[in-house]
């Protein structure tokens, strides 16, 4: 960032002055930015006080409805669960349509606009959609992950597809073998891994958005945590929260050991 | 001389051990999904409603009501984006210590490791719509809770990507640092972040990415931008106009994605 | 015209796993000037003597006294400091990739300089003006401010040479320098090493598995089998009888 020239006029350090732009440009941005929402230092005191007496509302959790809770949280798991299957289930098919290396472009493109439709909408609204289509209940929240889903897996998977090589397809085809055991025997052991990398991955993150879907109506405790908030029951809020937290991570657990037995990265044989 | 018998060799793809482990998933999974079927409540009538109710919503959606757009929703747009850019900027400035105390070759002791992770996946864990209800709860209405909101769940994303970053970093450059007597903090700044520089801003791009659809969402709590709009638009049953906040919505996404690739063909 | 100063190795030993020395009760007195090559099967332990010494491997047992200090009983700023004063080369050259040469270059003053002055670049103007003679003796001059993920391998390695010399050390350290380079080139950078240690009057301590390499660029050669020493000497005096016994087999020495 500083330029040293020393005699005979070598330069040292030749200046970027696109990313000093960049940086100058990103300190404006930040005050303007903060000025226009009303970003100011006092409000935030203000709201730090007032954060202070909250979290004191929150503690300590109230357990005491906890059917309420474990009914929402095993209703969040189910829409995740169906939803996952419903979304990888679909996607196969779909991602294996949108693959430009094996498919013509009339049958590629509206199976990559299809899923690019259904990666463009936040699956909350999604759910409100449905919710106006489907009724209130865990259908919408289900119908409505099924689409982020299909939106994730779909697309990581046609890349996957895409990047892999042709020589072994070309190799299974060659023996003359039909269609479908070219895909099972030439495509498919080579994004299976990679596969259940991004499924597991779609699994959690469905498990999140499902614990939300409901505060729209579609199901599961996001449904209980947005009444809580209107009623003000912060102690039980702070319960479902704790039981949300700690949901995520023993599936982010599970999953990651999900994807060391399919990825076969731990031998579970070794010396 | 030795006579050797060969045995009927049959081929296995994994070992009896991996096998099991396999099955045990597969028989959870497929255990998981009859549960669910049968467990989950569903209204018989509401699916075979379905199509009617579609369509009648589709119908009321049309004409969009576009003279809307300039009044009503272009400002509201424009402060999603600034939530949207100014949370994530806020997230990298506060992810940025805790991904660093995760990474376990940079801070040796276990105990911060995993605080630091307890850290990143509470921050992940609680959906950005949900810290939007803590923070409208704390801080009152408006584009400051959104801000905190955004802020707050990208921290666990973009910190958890940068320790790992951290973690993958050429260890052998880093020797030679600490072989020529770098401070700690100079083994830092010359040592890993040239390294993670690349995947650094591939992390950071791709968030603003999905804080941009995720601000959008935020008004529906009353966290400021696009979807207070849409709150209010549905809560009339103005369907016109929330096709017209839809459509806005989309068209901002998109052109983030635009953005987003543009950039990233340019620095990376 | 600097001057080295002397190293004393006293009862070395290392375990990397209980029961498994590497190293064996290690004794070894170096002056401070000449060139030293340490030869030996790889395993042998002759990179976790190298890295002993400037302990980026811990031992278990013994001492390194240098500059009248225990190298192994220092720690924080004091084992910084110490690093200071030696310079070491790495096999894998070991650079700042996405960094220009002349960065590279300057990382080798980073223990002289304060972490913000070296993050904002602002280096004393001697060092940038050394940086540049430097460059011009090991002929990189026109690679100043390229990144160094775009050099060869040997080019690499000069570039890790200059950034050792930078630090002015009072020795100089190099694990394997040539291993990951073809026979020419090879030759180039050990003259450049010997070199660069004759003219800042340094003792040079080199790790190598190339006997004839070592032969001739070397005044005493030190032979390493199964964590001891088998031979130190001068390199005329190191006969085949020495390195069967240091590397074993017969077959390659015809």
């Amino acid at each position: 960032m500083v330029t040293v020239t020393v005699a005979a006029g070598r330069i040292a350090f030749k200046p970027n002055w696109w990313a000093r732009a960049g940086w100058i440009a990103l300190v404006v941005y930040i005050v303007y930015a903060c000025s226009l929402l009303d970003v100011t230092w006092a409000r935030f005191m203000v709201g730090l006080d007032n954060g202070a007496r909250f979290i004191g509302r929150m503690f300590p959790p109230n357990f005491s409805r906890w059917e309420i809770l474990a009914k929402g949280l095993a209703e969040s798991l189910e829409i995740a669960v169906l939803a996952s299957t419903l979304g990888i289930l679909v996607s196969l098919p779909i991602g294996l349509l949108a693959s430009r290396n094996l498919m013509p472009v009339w049958v590629t493109w509206p199976a990559r606009m299809f899923i690019a439709l259904c990666r463009s909408f936040h699956p909350v609204i999604v759910a409100i959609v449905f919710v106006k289509a489907l009724g209130f209940g865990a259908l919408s929240g289900i119908a409505a992950l099924t689409v982020a889903s299909i939106g994730f897996i779909g697309k990581l998977f046609a890349e996957a597809i895409e990047e892999i090589s042709l020589k072994q397809v070309e190799a299974v085809r060659a023996t003359g073998a039909p269609f479908m055991n070219v895909i099972t025997y030439g495509v498919l052991p080579q994004v299976f891994g990679r596969f259940m990398g991004f499924a597991t991955y779609q699994l959690d993150s469905n498990l999140r958005n499902s614990t939300m879907v409901g505060i729209v109506g579609a199901g599961g405790i996001g449904g209980a945590l947005f009444a809580a908030f209107q009623r003000f029951d912060y102690d039980f809020v702070c319960a479902m929260l704790l039981s949300i937290i700690f949901l995520i991570f023993v599936g982010e657990l599970i999953a990651t050991q999900v994807r060391a037995i399919f990825l076969e990265r731990t031998r579970v044989d070794e010396e | 001389m030795t006579v050797a018998v060969l045995e009927a060799r049959t081929w296995r793809r994994f070992t009896p051990a991996q096998r099991l482990a396999r099955f045990a998933v597969y028989l959870a999974m497929v255990t998981a999904i009859v549960v669910s079927i049968q467990t989950v409540e569903v209204i018989p009538e509401f699916m075979l409603d379905a199509p009617e109710q579609m369509a009648d919503l589709l119908k009321r959606m049309w004409p969009v009501a576009f003279a809307y757009y300039p009044k009503g929703v272009h400002e509201a747009l424009v402060e999603t984006l600034h939530i949207a850019t100014l949370g994530t900027i806020l997230a990298v400035l506060m992810a940025f210590p805790v991904g660093l105390m995760a990474a376990n070759n940079i801070t040796p002791s276990r105990t911060l490791n995993y605080i630091a992770k307890l850290l990143l996946v509470s921050s992940r864990s609680v959906n950005s719509l949900v810290w939007a209800l803590l923070f409208v709860a704390v801080f009152g209405p408006g584009a400051l809770a959104g801000t905190l909101a955004i802020a707050f769940r990208s921290i666990g994303f973009v910190g958890k990507l940068v320790g790992e970053a951290v973690e993958e970093a050429n260890q052998g450059t880093i020797e030679a640092l600490q072989a020529v007597g770098a401070p700690w903090l100079s083994v830092l700044t010359k040592g890993y972040w040239p390294q993670i520089q690349p995947a650094f801003w591939s992390v950071v791009l791709f968030r603003w990415d999905i804080n941009v659809r995720e601000s959008a969402v935020l008004g529906l709590v009353g966290a400021g931008g696009i979807g207070m709009a849409l709150d209010t638009a549905m809560n009339l049953f103005q369907w016109d106009r929330v096709a017209m906040v839809l459509l806005a919505i989309f068209a901002v996404v998109i052109i983030a994605e635009i953005v987003v690739t543009a950039i990233r063909k340019r620095i990376i | 015209m600097e001057n080295g100063a002397a190293l004393s190795i006293q009862g070395l030993s290392k375990e990397y796993s209980r029961g498994k020395p590497v190293l064996r009760d290690i004794s070894l007195e170096f002056a401070g000037r000449g060139f030293t090559a340490i030869i030996g099967p790889s395993g042998t332990g002759k990179s976790t003597l190298i890295r002993c010494i400037n302990r980026l491997v811990e031992p278990t047992a013994g001492a390194i006294v240098f500059q009248g200090r225990d190298l192994v009983k220092l720690s924080g700023r004091a084992l910084r400091d110490a690093r200071c004063q030696i310079g070491m080369v790495f096999q894998e050259y070991n650079l700042v990739e996405r960094l220009t040469v002349m960065e590279n270059l300057l990382t080798g003053r980073l223990g002289y300089v304060a972490p913000l002055k070296a993050w904002l670049r602002k280096f004393p103007p001697g060092d940038i003006d050394e940086a540049f003679e430097l460059l011009e003796v090991v002929g990189l001059t026109s690679f100043a401010n390229q990144r160094a993920d775009s050099l060869s391998g040997g080019q690499r390695q000069r570039v890790g040479i200059a950034r050792a010399v930078m630090q002015h050390p009072k020795l100089l350290l190099a694990d394997e320098p040539t291993s990951s380079l073809d026979p020419k080139t090879s030759v180039e950078i050990m003259t450049l090493i010997r070199d660069l240690g004759t003219a800042k009057n340094i003792p040079i301590i080199v790790n190598m598995h190339d006997v004839e390499l070592a032969r001739r660029f070397a005044d005493r050669i030190i032979g390493m089998a199964g964590g001891v020493i088998v031979y130190d000497g001068a390199p005329a005096g190191l006969t085949d009888g020495h390195l069967k016994s240091i590397y074993g087999g017969e077959d390659w020495l015809r």
